[in-house]
């Protein structure tokens, strides 16, 4: 098991430090962020000046190595167009994105696991066929436009909910919640629903077929034949096997609903980091971009690792595999 | 190696019938596919898409990029008001008078134009290194499914956001954009199936006859590879689709002179609070007819080509 762990832990190590590379490398070395800083009419001395001063008269790798110590201490650099820490920036945004993103995964998976299981026990039966049918429509409608429409439909058309912003929040712990209000909570429906339904169906998908496997199990028709109730059988037996796919599923989807909230975050005007990184595209900034991605790679990373070890934790059989190779 | 030893060996004389109804796996393929309604409708309509993107220039009823024709007097009209040269704007105008109809069938020539295009060349790029991976194995697999699994632990659109962030905007780099975001989907599938077939006896005799590495890894080994990978192709098109509307809607895929499908629904976006829903609403349903019938037609493919499926 330790094993297993540090060797997981080396290898994510390793994808951070490539993705370091490659957006250093991507963002830095393509396009001249000198351009954008320096005033148009500045002559050359000046614009020597803030070369310098940015470190770019420096060969790429001790750029990079540079990026990668202040990288560590936390420093990302500064917003060009907020002059503040782009840490700091994306550390303020970030309780709005987490909590979109968690009741999303809650709403995917508080109805998803029951309508799949449903529709595994009775997969011929038409409410089953409806959801299967509207599963595939969550997965193939863009997210975006769903969003659009229920702006018109709930906001425009109707008039029941907000169409943009957060609404009143309460701070835990120094953290501003929109959950715990009347108001936030009507401003968070319809983002959340926009982003749980792609994962809702996902959810539905796996639940169902997971399901449709373990029906014909052994031990669901040893546990049927020792005269379980049909409540235990699905509540226990059932349930407990057909969750290491949604475990999975859970655990990276999240680190999923995080960059999908990019969209979210822009058709409902949710301020959080997704927003914040749309901005900084349209702004050229340059370090707030870095900053996001590189924060998105180690969530990533950080996920994976989770899952791994809970995984094999869950299911031995992913832990033997791996020594054995 | 000519070409008729090599048919021989691989059984050439089952291709001299050529008798009227004999059933063969085409036919049956086809036999199969058509016992589906919904999926015919399908199939009927991504041809009808197609067709209306080819010949879109033909079909339009007004040239929205003509900006001699375009005027702004007849922005934002509602769906079937005049517009100034005469022609009905069936389905309203947008906020700089150009007809909806006529943006729409634009607009679909360029998501299906980059949605396809982007696939081929993902296509090419990964079934090459997915057949690689999987004839070669060892170091050089490991090294191709590595690199296959980071990039597919990250979600395409914030692939796809990064490289865009960092190229800028063009139909090229959101071209660039996909490819890099599908390419290791394909080289996956590619790769689960060859490597079944890479144990197969054929592979085996045909590299006994001395054939070269590439003929018999791309004529042999690839078409019983096939399957599987229209499969994805079918449905990788239709997420292409989708995600570059949602990278124009995001502002990141395409300039402002050229717009898809995603970029319309975008700038109908800011009009959909005071009531203008036509300029939001009926690209997006283009865009949806367009992406649902794919995935239908991919859906059906995916049934009828599955052998663990078939009676």
């Amino acid at each position: 098991m330790t094993v297993f762990v540090i060797r997981r832990l080396l290898q994510a190590a390793l994808v951070v430090l490539i993705m370091s590379l490659l957006v250093f490398g991507g963002v830095f070395l393509v396009g001249d962020p000198v351009e954008m800083l320096v005033a148009d009419d500045a002559d050359q001395a000046e614009r020597e000046m803030m070369i310098k001063s940015m470190g770019l008269d420096l060969p790429f790798y001790l750029q990079y190595l540079r990026f990668i110590g202040n990288a560590l201490q936390g420093d990302m650099g500064n917003s060009f167009v907020f002059q503040e820490s782009a840490m700091h920036l994306i550390a303020e945004r970030m309780p709005a994105t987490f909590e979109l993103a968690f009741a999303a995964l809650f709403i995917a998976v508080v109805l998803g696991i029951p309508l799949g299981i449903y529709a595994g026990l009775n997969a011929n039966s038409w409410i089953s066929k409806t959801i299967m049918t509207s599963s595939i429509l969550g997965f193939s409608l863009p997210t975006f436009w769903v969003g659009i429409m229920m702006i018109l439909f709930f906001a425009v058309i109707m008039g029941w909910l907000p169409s943009s912003g957060r609404g009143d929040t309460v701070n835990v712990f120094g953290i501003p919640i929109s959950l715990l209000t009347l108001d936030g909570l009507s401003h968070m429906l319809l983002p959340a629903v926009n982003l749980a339904l792609f994962k809702l169906s996902m959810v539905i998908r796996l639940a169902r077929a997971g399901t449709r496997e373990v029906v014909h199990q052994d031990y669901i028709k040893f546990a049927r034949a020792k005269g379980l109730s049909d409540t235990r059988i699905i509540g226990v037996h059932l349930f407990k096997n057909i969750m290491i796919p949604v475990v999975t599923v859970l655990g990276l989807e999240f680190g999923g609903l995080v960059a999908f909230s990019v969209v979210t975050e822009t058709v409902f005007a949710w301020p959080g980091m997704g927003k914040l990184l749309i901005d900084s595209i349209n702004f050229l900034d340059r370090p707030v971009i870095v900053a996001y991605l590189m924060f998105v790679v180690v969530l990533f990373v950080c996920i994976n690792l989770i899952v791994d070890v809970l995984y094999s934790v869950l299911d031995p059989r992913v832990r033997l595999q791996e020594m054995k190779s | 190696m000519s070409a008729v030893q090599e048919n021989a060996a691989n059984g050439g004389a089952g291709q001299s019938q050529s008798a009227v109804e004999v059933e063969t796996p085409f036919r049956r393929f086809v036999a199969d596919y058509m016992e589906n309604k919904i999926a015919v409708f399908g199939l009927v309509s991504v041809f009808l898409v197609v067709l209306i993107a080819l010949f879109g220039p033909l079909i339009a009823p007004t040239d929205p990029y003509d900006l001699a024709s375009v005027t702004f007097m007849d922005n934002k009209l509602a769906p079937g008001e005049q517009m100034g040269s005469g022609v009905t704007a069936l389905l309203g105008t947008d906020g700089l008078g150009r007809d909806m109809v006529s943006a729409m069938i634009y607009g679909l020539r360029i998501s299906l134009g980059v949605g396809i295009g982007s696939g081929i060349i993902a296509l090419l790029i990964g079934v090459t290194f997915g057949l690689c991976a999987a004839y070669f194995g060892g170091k050089v697999d490991t090294v191709i499914m590595r690199i296959v699994d980071i990039q597919l632990s990250f979600p395409a659109i914030l692939v796809a956001l990064v490289l865009l962030a960092t190229l800028g905007k063009g139909v090229d780099k959101i071209i660039a954009a996909l490819v890099v975001v599908q390419w290791a989907y394909y080289a996956r599938t590619v790769r689960g199936s060859a490597l079944v077939e890479r144990r197969r006896e054929y592979i085996e005799a045909a590299t006994c006859l001395g054939l070269s590495k590439p003929r018999v890894i791309f004529r042999h080994m690839l078409p019983n590879c096939l399957p599987p990978l229209i499969v994805v192709a079918t449905m990788q098109v239709a997420h292409a689709i989708s995600l570059e509307a949602t990278l124009s809607f995001l502002g990141l895929g395409l300039p402002v002179t050229e717009p898809s499908l995603g970029l319309l629904i975008a700038n109908g976006f800011e009009y959909i609070m005071s009531g203008m829903y036509w300029i939001s609403v009926y690209p997006g349903l283009a865009l949806l007819f367009t992406i649902v019938t794919i995935n239908l037609v991919g859906d059906r493919l995916r049934d009828v080509l599955n052998p663990r499926l078939q009676k």
